[in-house]
């Protein structure tokens, strides 16, 4: 009889955690260690030549920490995963385990302001060049491929621009060149979008967002699709870091030795290990504990939010609304065939009085009553920012058009509040900034 | 029983019915994959019996190397193949001699006239898996690499 194929409502409980071996202990204990023993000196040379499974120090791996790896695998449909710090970390980890000096990045312009930073600033400094293109046109990613080009990097849902990327069209472009398609699926969640399933080969998430929903804690996932599912290939000859004898690990053919979860291992074993943004355990008890309710509040997110678009696009006071799940946005289509709802996310403009430019979004800030201002999204409270003023404020005026930030835009991440109360704030708010 | 054995319970009785494991094209060189997963299994409470003509009469991981399955001459519960999938059918045929209970091919090995074989003889077939990620997946271990295990219980790991 075939295993059965647990939904996601299943999964995001039970994933990743079956009743502790020594204790019998339901839900998932909090393993506080940096070590772990070694039963004796075989055990120990086993462990350091990846021969067997098993924990040697928290940097690498943890037993907490490992039930939110693997739960987040099994809700994207992946083979496997590795946590991390926080969001930053887990795409710095999968980039930083494909790319070299040399290589080069075709990129969306419309990327959350922290990624821009990472590669056009950071990642530049280490010899890796990135070339920013429009996220809407597949045929822009397709003329920017360079034949050093090792990946392709894009948001799902981006935020806060709301570009729908089109995954298996982008996907079909970066597996023409041999390269693999690395995904942040922050803003949709697991939940709402399985890019795994659409063409993309890697993951990334900020599960300090919807995944762990509370707006408590920091973390961030990669995951890996694994190429007998239908993922990527590292054996063309342009990732000899997964095929060739690893000199950060003493000879380890990663790729060889641990197949459709190689890319996985060597995230964790060679750069995770190194540069150590190694997530701990009490912040994966505590995201998990969001994780398990990560259906119901997307399923809300996605209500309130549809609702509050509606109420600003019929708004004489509001000059656009941007949420690609209203049926008249130009993305709305696209959405609909890769995702079961278009998340918690919207932008708009406040009308603006003559010469008053962006100040009318500041003066909606800061009328609001319980929406609070801060840059953090995903959370179970209605969050509101200005990004030109606040997350995109490092980039230049070009960058941020690129990146779809608009100077009098103001960005909601729709919480769980009763939607009457949220059109309320909202309401009273407008009515402070527009008079 | 129309296909190679790809459900957990099966795999789980597999891996805990089958003892003697005879593994097949297992290199000396300890990076190697084949060294990995015979290594692991001994980890694990299993006997290894490598075969492969290259290294027959020396030792591997403590073991007596044979050059066939045929020489062995004691109970081998499973046959793990490390070889290319175009060379497996007389090693199934071989498995089937001297009575295994587990034609296994390794991930990347998949034979389907090897399995078909086997499975027509009355053993269990298990095609295009490692022994020891299944091992791992099943009773605990890989699950700390990350892994997706599929696993969903109620019950403590056994």
């Amino acid at each position: 009889m075939a295993d059965r194929r647990f939904h996601p409502e299943t999964l995001a409980i039970h994933a990743g955690q079956i009743p502790d071996a020594a204790t019998g202990a339901r839900a998932l204990p909090i393993y506080q260690t940096t070590s772990f023993v070694f039963d004796s000196a075989d055990h120990a040379a086993s462990l350091f030549n990846l021969q067997t499974f098993g924990n040697v120090y928290s940097r690498l791996s943890n037993p907490t920490v490992a039930a939110l790896e693997e739960r987040v695998a099994a809700l994207e449909g992946g083979r496997a995963a590795v946590a991390v710090a926080s969001g930053m970390a887990a795409e710095a980890l999968a980039l930083m385990t494909i790319l070299q000096a040399g290589d080069h990045v075709v990129a969306a312009g419309a990327l959350y302001g922290g990624s821009v930073t990472m590669l056009a600033v950071n990642l530049a400094k280490f010899g890796i060049a990135t070339t920013f293109v429009d996220a809407t046109r597949p045929e822009a990613f397709a003329a920017a491929m360079r034949p050093n080009t090792r990946a392709v990097f894009a948001e799902t849902l981006g935020n806060p621009s709301l570009v729908v990327l089109d995954i298996a069209a982008v996907a079909e472009v970066a597996h023409a060149h041999g390269v693999p398609l690395v995904v942040d699926n922050t803003v949709p969640s697991p939940f709402l979008c399985n890019p795994l399933a659409l063409g993309a080969d890697i993951v990334v998430h900020s599960a300090t967002k919807y995944l762990g929903g509370h707006g408590t804690t920091l973390a961030g996932v990669v995951v890996e699709l694994g190429k007998p599912q239908g993922g990527f290939a590292w054996d063309n000859g342009k990732f000899p870091g997964m095929t060739e004898p690893s000199p950060g690990y003493h000879g380890v053919k990663f790729y060889e030795t641990f197949g459709d979860f190689g890319f996985t291992m060597r995230c964790r074993m060679e750069t995770l290990r190194v540069y150590g943004a190694a997530l701990a355990p009490t912040s994966a008890w505590q995201v998990l504990q969001g994780v398990e309710t990560l259906p119901l509040r997307m399923e809300r997110h996605c209500a309130n939010a549809l609702a509050l678009a509606k109420f600003l696009r019929d708004d004489p006071r509001v000059s656009w609304v941007n949420y690609p799940g209203l049926e008249d946005h130009p993305q709305h289509a696209l959405l609909m065939r890769q995702m079961r709802g278009a998340s918690g996310l919207l932008a708009f403009g406040v009308k603006a009085g003559a010469g008053e430019g962006a100040e009318a979004g500041v003066k909606f800030i800061e009328g609001a009553q319980f929406m609070s201002h801060l840059v953090n999204i995903g959370d179970t409270r209605t969050l509101i920012s200005h990004p030109a003023s606040t997350t995109h404020r490092q980039l230049d005026a070009e960058q941020q058009l690129a990146a779809g930030v608009l100077p009098d835009m103001v960005r909601i991440s729709v919480g769980l509040e009763h939607i009457d109360d949220i059109l309320w704030d909202v309401d009273q708010a407008l009515a402070r900034a527009v008079r | 029983m129309n296909a190679a054995a790809d459900d957990i319970p099966t795999l789980r009785r597999i891996l805990k019915d089958c003892r003697t494991v005879a593994v097949v094209g297992l290199s000396d060189q300890w990076h190697r994959p084949s060294y990995f997963v015979a290594k692991y299994l001994q980890d694990h409470g299993y006997r290894v019996i490598p075969v492969n003509p290259r290294y027959a009469g020396g030792t591997i991981l403590g073991e007596k190397v044979f050059a066939s399955l045929d020489e062995i001459g004691e109970p081998v519960d499973m046959v793990d193949v490390f070889r290319r999938s175009e060379d497996v059918l007389p090693i199934a045929e071989a498995a089937v001699r001297i009575g295994a209970k587990c034609l296994w091919q390794q991930i990347g090995v998949a034979n389907a006239e090897a399995d078909a074989l086997v499975r027509a003889a009355g053993l269990d077939s298990v095609m295009d898996r490692c022994t020891k990620i299944e091992h791992g997946r099943l009773f605990g271990g890989l699950h700390w690499a990350g892994v997706n295990t599929r696993v969903v219980s109620a019950r403590r790991p056994v």
